[in-house]
């Protein structure tokens, strides 16, 4: 039975950081190094943790499944980093930025977390600048801002379209330092295949080295998963094609809860589909929106003109009309459902009728192309290589894809998850952007939860641990040696279907289901549709697919294979969060809960996250609830018009 | 635009211990709007309906910014469009009935480890021996505290927008890594944050990059025309310059020691 104790720590909001840090038990700094920690990704989150426990003297052995760990998809992250600086004078404050991230996450997410949250962003900026991170800079010499949806500051840093680039490109040069200076042992082309737990407590890991196929076991005093987002159950979606849910799934089925699964963010700006073949979606950046405005025809009878010939009393500037406050810097949540909506009316334009105008004209007539271009350079660049369409004269079309989960594993104030010793960060964690992230704030919790949270917090459990049980696990006792066999099962089960049917394909029918029942909108009839076909796709997985190669050798079929399988149980778990929370809140927007096409959230049954507890084999999992208190924030219904 | 049908002259290897060979594949219907990856991942589509195994080929965010793709295409690196990664590079450029050529990365430093995956982990060697700044977590200023010239943090973003992709390597007739190398030094050394580390990092990362097996450079510039982020070749002159200046001065610091011994 879970046991869920969120720790928030006494004291006003803006005192409980400072008190959770007091209170904290502290590790002497000569037996850091005899502590040994497992972090599992490298991406801001995880190689920000591993590189800043090396730094205070732990040993850290880091994982990646890409060849190096700098091409975590942390690096595609476009439009910026957010940040409480106030250094525009426009009245920006730690509270501010607090307030708009729980308004902005539908008052979903947990208060403390957040300001905290929004308490070390000043810290963030100081690090990445102090590390060489090339942030835009004003003429004088001090740092540039711009403006993201759902804000009315210019609170978000930048490096010109390749912000998460660059910021990871820190966090991989910190981490690089302490690996030649031998602090941390990265494993790269390698893959976490299970949690290993012993007497309650997360003790290591077994993972698969991608070149060779061996199965290794690795033990630790904690292991640290920042493993990323599981947006890739839709298949097509904004992430790499690597990112899965893998290892946050084996740990929930090892006991660790998983919070409020369904929390899926439909971002509205990326360039729309153009054919069966298509492998992935792109991104573009939202800070588009900052110069360009987005339209459909009035007229369902226009759709098909070239947008030249739309005169400007015909287009309907939708956002701006329907959200004058925010207009085209509206949050994404509700910018994606507008798009939709238009789409659905029969105003879209291009193939399919599936995309809107994201439109620069006026922008480059007020401002000249050459600002444009050094605003956007890299992104109208990539829009024009995708599409053979330059954005410069045409408008760009966009319709909107699945970008970021906010759901993952539950964690407490310390990032701890139900199972002692597992920590969770960055994307990975369920914790504070609620039901909607804002733009820029990604990078902003990722590079918190690495650099300046699991190093104290971390810490505490260790200094606790000392008392009770320091000797590490061995690798080669009994719960390592049952989770290595129970990997290479799977494997070998894998393996042996010898099925008719690629992986790719189950696959897409997959992320098909998932798209049309569980996306933008969704609701019970669609949910139990999904929830139907989903276990049945499963069992022809098991009985059709095909995979070939050998099983000890680089096989990058069998790697597919393992993190579809794991998306067709997972999927089930979205969809029955989704059918229960009866409520529109923030991403998750369920049709029968509207007021005029608005979210309509419902606090007296739904203002809790919902933890899954895995039962076992074929049974029900058991959902159990973190309620949330608003103290700070009153809770209201959110709008940007 | 109608479908494409190719044919590909693709290079097949077991893994590192065992000798390649070109093999040829018949792809058809291939969308003109598919990127050249989708256009692998449609051919390995058809191979496995066959029942042969797929072609391994490393690839991750499919839109340019990883820098984990490959793959020289007829024989050049990226497919050689400017600015362009393989898997920015789209079919629209290729035309029905085309014969591509499609090998992995071709240099000493990056074996081969399975068909068009190579181990590019030989970058990662160099930045370890000095590729950033030391700055331990919580010891920053303010971030203002440090101004920086609009030009100075333009320069610096450019030499930083490289992707670690190899192309350079690849296209490099030496199998040289001078711009990828340089180009990490730039990035720190446009920037103030980057003076006080200027001297010592560049001795060390020269001396990993000729220790990882990269060839020297012989003034080809092949990398520059590769490099899919543009990275320019000036980038090799501040590199060579702060080597000599970092050679000298070591010298005159051993020079001293040795007297004051």
């Amino acid at each position: 039975m879970l046991k869920l104790d969120a720790r928030v720590p006494g004291g006003p909001i803006e005192q409980k950081w400072a008190n959770a840090r007091f209170e904290m038990k502290l590790v002497n700094p000569a037996n850091k190094r005899k502590y040994k920690v497992i972090v599992v990704g490298s991406g801001l989150a995880g190689g920000a943790a591993a590189a800043t426990l090396a730094e205070l003297g732990y040993d850290v052995a880091c994982f990646c499944f890409q060849d190096s760990p700098r091409r975590a998809h942390s690096i595609a992250a476009q439009g910026g980093i957010n940040a409480a600086k106030n250094y525009q004078n426009d009245g920006d404050s730690v509270h501010r930025l607090f307030y708009d991230t729980v308004k902005g996450g539908d008052f979903r997410a947990r208060e403390a977390n957040v300001h905290r949250l929004a308490e070390v962003s000043v810290d963030i900026i100081d690090q990445c600048a102090a590390m060489g991170v090339p942030f835009a800079r004003e003429y004088g010499g001090t740092l540039a801002n711009r403006s993201f949806g759902g804000a009315q500051v210019s609170r978000t840093f930048y490096a010109r379209g390749q912000t998460g680039q660059q910021l990871l490109l820190g966090v991989y040069s910190a981490l690089e330092r302490q690996i030649g200076a031998g602090k941390v042992t990265m494993f790269s082309r390698t893959e976490m295949l299970d949690l290993v737990v012993d007497n309650g407590r997360a003790v290591g890991i077994v993972a698969r080295d991608l070149v060779t196929g061996a199965i290794t076991s690795h033990a630790a005093h904690a292991v640290v998963l920042a493993t990323g987002g599981y947006g890739n159950v839709y298949y097509l979606s904004t992430n790499a094609k690597g990112c899965n849910v893998t290892a946050t799934y084996r740990a929930y089925k090892r006991g660790a809860g998983f919070g409020n699964p369904c929390f899926t963010q439909i971002h509205p700006t990326c360039i729309p589909v153009s054919g069966d073949f298509q492998s992935k979606l792109t991104l573009m950046s939202e800070s588009l929106r900052n110069d360009g405005r987005v339209w459909v025809p009035k007229s369902k009878t226009d759709t098909a003109k070239h947008p030249d010939q739309i005169a400007e009393d015909a287009r309907d500037y939708y956002l701006e009309r329907k959200y004058p406050a925010f207009g085209n810097l509206s949050p994404r949540d509700i910018a994606s459902r507008a798009a939709k909506e238009v789409c659905d009316e029969g105003r879209g334009v291009g193939p399919g009728g599936r995309g809107v105008y994201l439109d620069f004209r006026d922008a480059i007539a007020r401002d000249t192309e050459e600002r444009i271009r050094e605003r956007y350079g890299n992104l109208f660049d990539m829009y024009e290589r995708i599409t053979g369409e330059n954005p410069y004269r045409l408008p760009m079309r966009i319709y909107p894809a699945v970008h970021y989960t906010m759901g993952g594993l539950w964690v407490d104030y310390q990032l701890q998850t139900t199972i002692p010793g597992l920590f969770c960060l960055g994307e990975a964690n369920f914790s504070d952007h609620g039901a909607n992230r804002l733009g820029a704030s990604a990078l902003m919790q990722g590079l918190a939860d690495g650099y300046f949270i699991i190093p104290y917090t971390l810490g505490d459990y260790l200094a606790r641990l000392a008392g009770v049980n320091s000797a590490i696990a061995s690798p080669t006792s009994s719960a390592f040696a049952a989770s290595e066999d129970l990997v290479r099962a799977r494997l070998d089960r894998l393996m042996n279907v010898r099925g008719s049917r690629s992986i790719d394909s189950f696959h897409k029918e997959l992320g098909h289901i998932m798209w049309e029942h569980c996306g933008m909108a969704r609701s019970a009839e669609s949910l139990k549709t999904a929830l139907e076909a989903i276990p049945k796709l499963r069992e022809e997985f098991w009985r059709d697919v095909t995979v070939l190669g050998d099983r000890d050798s680089f096989n990058q079929s069998l790697e597919k294979a393992g993190r579809v399988a794991d998306f067709l149980e997972f999927a089930e778990l979205m969809c029955k969060d989704a059918l229960i929370r009866e409520e529109s809140c923030g991403g998750h927007f369920r049709v029968e809960h509207q007021i005029d096409g608005e979210a309509k959230r419902d606090d007296d049954r739904f203002c809790h996250a919902a933890v899954w507890e895995y039962a076992g084999e074929g049974k029900e999992p058991v959902r159990h609830v973190e309620p949330l208190a608003f103290e700070n924030v009153k809770l209201a219904t959110r709008s940007y018009k | 635009m109608s479908d494409l049908n190719l044919t590909l002259h693709v290079w097949r290897q077991r893994n590192a211990k065992s000798p390649g060979k070109m093999v040829t594949y018949k792809v058809t219907g291939v969308s003109t709007h598919a990127s050249f990856l989708e256009m692998l991942d449609i051919l390995n589509e058809q191979l496995t309906a066959k029942g042969e195994e797929p072609i391994a080929f490393d690839h991750d965010c499919r839109e340019g910014i990883c820098g984990m793709c490959s793959l020289m295409i007829n024989g050049r690196p990226h497919g050689g469009q400017r600015a362009t990664t393989t898997c920015q590079l789209h079919m629209r450029h290729f035309k029905n009935g085309d014969e591509i050529w499609i090998e992995p990365w071709r240099a000493e430093a990056f074996p081969v480890i399975k068909d068009l995956c190579v181990d590019r982990t030989p970058f990662d060697r160099v930045i370890a021996a000095g590729g950033f700044i030391t700055a331990n977590c919580g010891s920053a200023p303010d971030a203002n505290d440090i101004l920086i010239p609009k030009e100075s943090a333009d320069d610096s973003m450019d030499a930083a927008a490289c992707i670690a992709c190899g192309a350079c390597v690849a296209a490099c007739p030496n199998g040289s890594a001078m711009l990828f190398v340089a180009a990490k030094l730039a990035h720190l050394h446009r920037l103030p944050q980057g003076q006080p580390e200027r001297m010592h990092r560049t001795q060390a990362m020269v001396t990993a990059m000729d220790a990882a097996g990269f060839g020297n450079c012989s003034n080809h510039y092949e990398c520059e025309a590769a490099c899919p982020k543009d990275i320019k070749r000036d980038v090799m002159a501040l590199m060579n310059r702060d080597y000599a200046k970092a050679a000298l001065a070591s010298r005159d610091r051993e020079t001293k020691s040795d007297g004051s011994g």
